[in-house]
């Protein structure tokens, strides 16, 4: 650990992985020149060595050793091993990650190892352990970390033959012994954390045992191997394929290793001993000690011997020979590809484990050790030359070749993710092995992600800032490629590896995508050919894998597609030949410019128009004003080209046209009184170019406010306005914005009021969410046909059934915006709102007739949607319009095992035609890594993407069954996996509840979601108001939706500028995340709490003065005025400090919330204690009785 | 009498087994992306009150002349053609609503119900021609 500690990630890791399986065989034969480095093990070292080569000179030695390994690279074509060569910058963090690499699972285990062996060689060099020793002193902390992994391998290996566990534990306090005097011998070797190597010592001690059987062989075999390293690396892969399958099983447990880390030694153990132990791990640690030990110098005879040591098992198959060994390479690289961003160490085992070709892999890598060891000198000059080659192979292509074939690579990316957490754990896992002893072992081993937390004990579980997103268990390589998490994320960031693990895990697969957002960063591409899989029609990607220079294989479906001539030039870089470095290949998110090929008719311009209310009841509200004024104000900043085109229709009980005709002296209006059969008076005139028609606009704008102050129509003929609105809009497309302010009540669409104030607060059946009529739905689905979108706002102060309504946007992918009780003058926080949401509205990026489709890995299928769209197809959305703020979601299901690949991917393709009246396409590929075992799967349980996406569940279950059901739902979700997971960690006491650290949030969020608008009994809650949450959870994107489930509290009364970020200049202030309880109001202090679309500030009684005068700009609290919804520009550093935090919050959302300050006798108090979920309510529990609650069902 | 009673009830069977095989190509159309959940909705739930109501005479008919078995065989396909029709939420546009046949797993839950009632329809078929030449014998 500590010299990778210098070191960047490893990309030699994803050298390898571009190692290329098709080129691997081919490959192989060359290889047999230096058939050392063939095998899965010389993959590792190729990394290391490349690393070693380029950054240390003293590494040169074991470069030569890796040399070998580079000329079969080059033979193989790899481009892996390339890059590998190229980034001499990364090798040396290669070597890290490596480290890292193997180690995720290794990782503890390697650094213990590493120290270990370092101790063992030091203290007793004679034995078999003094080769392990030689091999790490010699080497560096990477080739000791390497060393250790397949040590590590064989404590497994060793342990599972044991099948004791305590046995391990003994020989590991042995090893103890063994690491801290290797500390003391290589304090400068950077692996301090000998303290944790001492943790990991037990298993290491573990592979003592094991070792000490080997040794004797491995005598045998250090003789032989010295004497010929290809027959040594051919015999190896015999006994690897002897051990393969035992391998394999203790590769599996390995990953299982690292990713738990600490975690359950023992579990893995078994599982080694189910496989075929004693061969296989000596293999490993064959394979692992000869990249290492090449670096050491003097460990020559070291390595010799740890090649000895290993390859007992080879020994038995051992004088098969060298070219075996060769063929053996090809497979390595492929394994290697498949491994290929995790630590090649690790990798390398899961090679053998796959095939017996993988096997001769490690034997191919013991010789390597061998081979260096014995003419280092030699070797070095080869090594010298090979880093050239390195350079070559593609990055990507390593990853994708990792992807697709092997299912040992599962594995892999099970121990990057260990790794990840590794170096947080580290220190903490020290202290608990020392602490708990090798009993508490599974506790100790565990990953973050999985440290079981007590959670009616840990009462303070909200972090200090926002909760991260958690981050796919992948290489580093592959994990700075992976979209971000705010336009992709899926519930699972392990996928279980068949539905029978999901099922077992109790928690729902999807994706929430937000696909659309405004990025500050998009490669865009103009290309005349977009490169697609032939098959599938997937994009090209960053986790697509090269199969050499003229074929790539595609991630999804796994075909074999050419590599156009086009695409051989890269336009960044003016090179050829680099296909993996085009800008497709290096981002996952990029947007294409589309060809013809991709339009059904020429790009519409675009077109808006505004339905508006004009009867009494909206006159009333004024809200007329605040839209004419943004109007005026926005008409500029509308997106659109020198075609945009505009439209006003008016209606009451009569529908009324505008005639903005250029030409005319002032709009004319037509008013068609026949509701029943509405008609377009005059069709060419009604819709307008917005530059030529710019002055008659302005005027109809100024006064139409003004223009039916007078009425005394109270009807509303709404369902005839928008079927005249279709017909204006349908030989086009575009965007219909309806104003409503009351329940349509003449006409098509007519609705009756469906609610009844006494049922407002029943705990029982909640009638009437879903639509009262089909009018809407079909009129939605027409206009989606006609590439139409119909963007509601509701701004009513009575029922008006917003469940039909809400239809017209829902399925023609338009937005839904209600502002209850909406009065221009008496409601001014409404009228705030209104303004900003409508010049966000206005001025927004917008994508007309668009599609979107979401494609997955073969196996993998979508079964339900959730958003604003019409599902037109298995996998085709159909969006009229598409914006910036609009989520989705996908529910999943695994149709067939994935056991045969380690990654899957999701890519969705949005194809819209912008506002400029181009066409094209966004895409964004997310790839994750695939797990096996329970625990993996709740170790990426992404706890805000699983909530979101039962909200949405929950929303329709409903609407299609009760409210009731779908509360028992939510509540069975927690439980469920809850228990799921209680019964998967067996020492946890059955009279605790524990959740695992990754879902520590989730019964917290789930009662959020009970006390929500949306779902919330017994408190009294508009009908209106409740669908509107729903339809809210069903189109906002995660971010968003989780401000509004679980809001965000800070104080801000006593911000510091300790902890504070620095944004343009700014000094922002970073206070902590309160707990949602009324225990943490205090009457001293001011409290901002952010739920997304509005901000409530509340200052408590007794409030610091200075604070008020400074922040609010009153004397005191008492002067303070009820409805204040600004904070005054101060010129005191605490109100510098308030502004700029809240304007920094704002700045995060596109929607800016309304600011609103509560004093203690405001009636907004009650909303903003509604928000407080932590704490009792009459009808509903607190999350301690919920907590209670949960574990009593547990129980059951 | 009978006879003819038979004969009905097997031309009436024809007609259903015909519109099972419809619905079963439509939907499997639908599947393969051949056509649009718009337009194969549409087509689906014109169909669905001819069937209900061409399976209900059957039944109807078989009660009518005492036919006790075949009846009671009939009744709970009747009933669940009757069922499904009147629990179509207000909102949704049919037994077939194209904004959720892609949703939870319905579109396979339709095709399923389409293969039941054509594995039904032919049993009865059978039963039908056995019955009728059964009956042509007897007079």
């Amino acid at each position: 650990m500590s010299a990778p500690a210098g070191l960047p990630p490893r990309p030699a890791a994803a050298a390898f992985s571009t190692g290329g399986p098709g080129s691997s065989p081919e490959a192989a034969a060359p290889a047999s020149g230096a058939p050392r480095c063939q095998n899965g093990p010389m993959q590792s070292q190729m990394q290391f060595p490349s690393g070693y080569g380029s950054h240390l000179p003293i590494y040169s030695a074991p470069s030569g050793h890796y040399s070998q390994v580079p000329n079969k690279a080059a033979a193989s074509h790899l481009d892996n091993q390339y890059r590998a060569s190229y980034y001499p910058g990364y090798y040396s963090a290669p070597a890290q990650n490596v480290m890292t690499s193997v180690g995720s699972n290794v990782l503890n285990a390697q650094e213990s190892q590493h120290q270990l062996y370092n101790n063992t060689p030091h203290s007793g060099g004679s034995s078999d352990r003094p080769v392990q020793g030689t091999v790490s002193s010699a080497s560096y902390l990477h080739a000791s970390a390497q060393q250790s992994y397949s040590a590590f391998d064989n404590h497994y290996s060793t342990s599972v033959s044991s099948s004791v566990a305590s046995q391990g534990f003994p020989l590991n306090s042995d090893h103890y012994a063994m690491p801290v005097v290797s500390g003391a011998m290589y304090p400068n070797v950077s692996y301090p954390p000998v303290a944790a190597g001492g943790v990991y010592g037990q298993t290491l001690t573990s592979q003592s045992l094991p070792a000490v059987g080997q040794f004797k062989e491995t005598n045998a075999f250090s003789s032989q191997n010295p004497s010929v390293p290809h027959s040594l690396q051919q015999h190896l892969p015999v006994g690897y394929n002897t051990t393969i399958s035992t391998v394999s099983s203790a590769q599996a447990v390995q990953d299982n290793l690292s990713r738990n880390l600490t975690g359950s030694v023992a579990k893995v153990n078994n599982q080694i001993s189910t496989g075929g132990i004693d061969s296989s791990q000596p293999v490993h640690s064959v394979s692992q000690n000869v990249p290492f030990t090449k670096p050491g110098v003097g460990t020559s005879a070291s390595s010799a011997v740890m090649s000895s040591v290993r390859s007992p098992a080879p020994s038995l198959s051992s004088k098969p020979a060298s070219s075996p060994s060769v063929t053996q390479s090809p497979e390595l690289a492929l394994q290697e590809a498949l491994d290929s961003s995790s630590t090649t160490s690790s990798a390398s085992p899961v090679l053998n484990n796959y095939d017996a070709l993988e096997g001769g892999g490690y034997p191919e890598t013991r010789s390597v050790t061998n081979s260096p060891v014995p003419s280092p000198s030699v070797l070095q000059t080869s090594k010298a030359s090979k880093p050239f080659g390195y350079g070559y192979p593609a990055l990507q292509p390593g990853y994708q070749n990792a992807t697709p074939p092997t299912p040992v690579q599962p594995s892999n990316p099970g121990h990057h993710p260990g790794f990840q957490h590794y170096p947080q754990q580290y220190p903490g896992v020290n202290q608990l092995s020392s602490s708990l002893g090798g009993l508490s072992l599974q506790h100790s081993q565990q990953p973050e992600s999985l440290r079981p937390v007590n959670l009616t004990h840990d009462r303070n579980i909200l972090p200090v800032s926002s909760v991260p997103a958690p981050v796919p268990n992948l290489n580093s390589d592959l994990r700075k490629l992976n979209c971000s998490p705010d336009s992709f994320r899926c519930t699972l960031t392990n996928i279980p590896q068949t539905q029978a693990l999901l099922n077992k895990a109790k928690l729902p697969l999807g994706l929430l995508l937000h696909p659309f957002r405004d990025l500050t960063q998009l490669p865009v591409i103009t290309s005349s050919t977009i490169v697609r899989c032939r098959s599938c029609r997937t994009y090209i990607n960053p986790f697509v894998s090269f199969i050499d220079q003229r074929r790539w294989k595609c991630n999804l479906c796994y075909r074999v597609n050419d590599v156009p001539e086009e695409f051989m030039y890269n336009p960044l870089t003016r090179s050829y030949g680099e296909p993996h470095k085009r800008p497709e290949v290096q981002n996952s998110t990029v947007e294409f410019i589309a060809s013809s090929d991709y339009m059904l008719r020429p790009p519409q311009p675009a077109v808006y128009l505004f339905v508006l209310d004009v009867s009494h009841n909206a006159v009333e509200a004024g809200y007329l004003t605040i839209l004419c004024q943004s109007l005026l104000e926005n008409l500029d900043k509308l997106p659109g080209d020198s075609r945009t085109r505009i439209g006003f229709i008016t209606f009451d009980s009569t529908v009324q046209f505008y005639n903005l005709q250029e030409g005319l002296s002032q709009p004319q209006m037509l008013i068609v009184s026949d509701i029943d059969d509405i008609f377009l008076p005059t069709p060419d005139s009604l819709l307008v170019n917005l530059h030529e028609s710019k002055e008659l606009i302005k005027d109809l704008l100024n006064a139409l406010p003004n223009m039916f102050t007078n009425t005394r129509e109270t009807h509303s003929a709404l369902g005839p306005a928008l079927q005249a609105a279709f017909k204006l809009m349908s030989p086009t497309g575009g965007r219909i914005s309806v104003f409503q302010t009351q329940l349509p009540s003449l006409g098509a669409g007519l609705l009756h009021s469906r609610e009844d104030p006494n049922q407002r607060s029943s705990t029982k059946v909640v009638q009437h969410l879903g639509p009262a009529t089909d009018f809407y739905k079909k009129l939605a689905l027409d206009c989606s046909g006609q590439q139409t979108a119909v963007d509601l706002f509701l701004l009513s102060s009575q029922y008006s059934d917003l469940a039909s309504l809400a239809c017209m946007s829902k399925y023609s992918a338009g937005c839904i915006y209600y502002y209850p009780s909406f009065h221009r003058s008496h409601n001014p926080a409404q009228a705030e709102k209104l303004q900003k949401d409508l010049k966000r509205y206005l001025t927004r990026k917008i994508g007309f007739e668009a599609v979107m489709r979401i494609r997955c890995t073969k196996g993998l299928s979508i079964h339900t949607f959730h958003g604003n769209f019409f599902v037109r197809s298995t996998d085709l959305l159909s969006l009229a319009n598409v914006n910036p703020d609009a989520g989705f979601a996908v529910q999943m299901s695994i149709e067939e095992s994935l056991t045969d690949t380690s990654l899957v991917c999701f890519q969705t393709a949005l194809l819209y035609t912008s506002s400029k009246g181009e066409r094209r396409i966004r895409v964004h590929t997310l790839c994750l890594p695939v797990v096996s075992s329970l625990s993996d799967v709740y170790a990426g349980a992404d706890v805000q993407a699983v909530v979101c996406l039962l909200a949405n569940m929950a929303v329709d279950r409903s609407v299609s069954s009760s409210l009731a059901d779908a509360r028992d739902a939510l509540v069975n979700a927690v439980v469920d996996s809850l228990a799921a997971y209680m019964s998967t960690a067996s020492n946890l006491q059955q009279s605790m509840l524990i959740a695992p650290n990754s879902l520590k949030l989730f019964p917290l969020y789930i009662l959020a979601l009970l006390k929500q608008k949306a779902f919330r009994t017994g408190t009294s809650t508009r009908l209106d108001d409740r669908v509107y949450a729903m339809c809210q959870m069903k189109s906002q994107p995660l971010v968003h939706l989780m401000k509004m489930i679980h809001p965000n509290l800070y104080r801000i009364d006593k911000l510091t500028d300790e902890s504070t970020i620095h944004v343009n200049d700014r000094v922002v202030p970073q206070p902590p995340l309160q707990k949602l309880s009324a225990e943490k109001l205090t009457r001293e202090g001011a409290f901002l709490m952010d739920c997304g679309s509005i901000f409530y500030l509340w200052i408590g009684k007794n409030c610091d003065n200075n604070f008020i005068k400074d922040v609010l700009g009153y004397p005191n609290y008492a002067s303070v005025p009820q409805k204040m919804t600004q904070l005054p520009e101060v010129d005191a550093p605490s109100s510098e400090r308030t502004r700029s935090f809240i304007s920094w919050l704002r700045d995060s959302r596109p929607l800016s919330p309304v600011l609103q300050v509560i004093k203690d006798e405001n009636p907004a108090k009650t909303d903003f204690f509604q928000h407080l979920i932590e704490d009792r309510t009459e009808a509903a529990f607190s999350y301690y009785e919920f907590l209670l609650n949960i574990q009593q069902q547990i129980c059951k | 009498m009978e006879s003819v009673v038979f004969i009905f009830s097997l031309i009436d069977c024809c007609a259903l087994i015909f519109l099972s095989v419809y619905f079963i190509i439509t939907l499997s159309d639908l599947e393969c992306d051949y056509i649009n959940a718009r337009s194969c909705c549409s087509k689906l739930n014109k169909w669905v009150v001819p069937e209900l109501i061409g399976h209900a005479v059957v039944t109807v008919l078989m009660l009518i002349s005492l036919h006790w078995f075949i009846f009671l065989l009939n009744l709970p396909v009747a009933t669940w053609n009757i069922y499904r029709y009147i629990m179509v939420p207000s909102g949704n546009m049919g037994v077939f609503d194209p904004t959720e046949i892609h949703n939870r797993g319905q579109l396979k839950s339709h095709m399923k119900e389409a293969m039941i009632k054509l594995g039904f329809h032919l049993l009865c078929f059978f039963m039908y021609l056995y019955s009728m030449i059964l009956a042509l014998i007897n007079d």
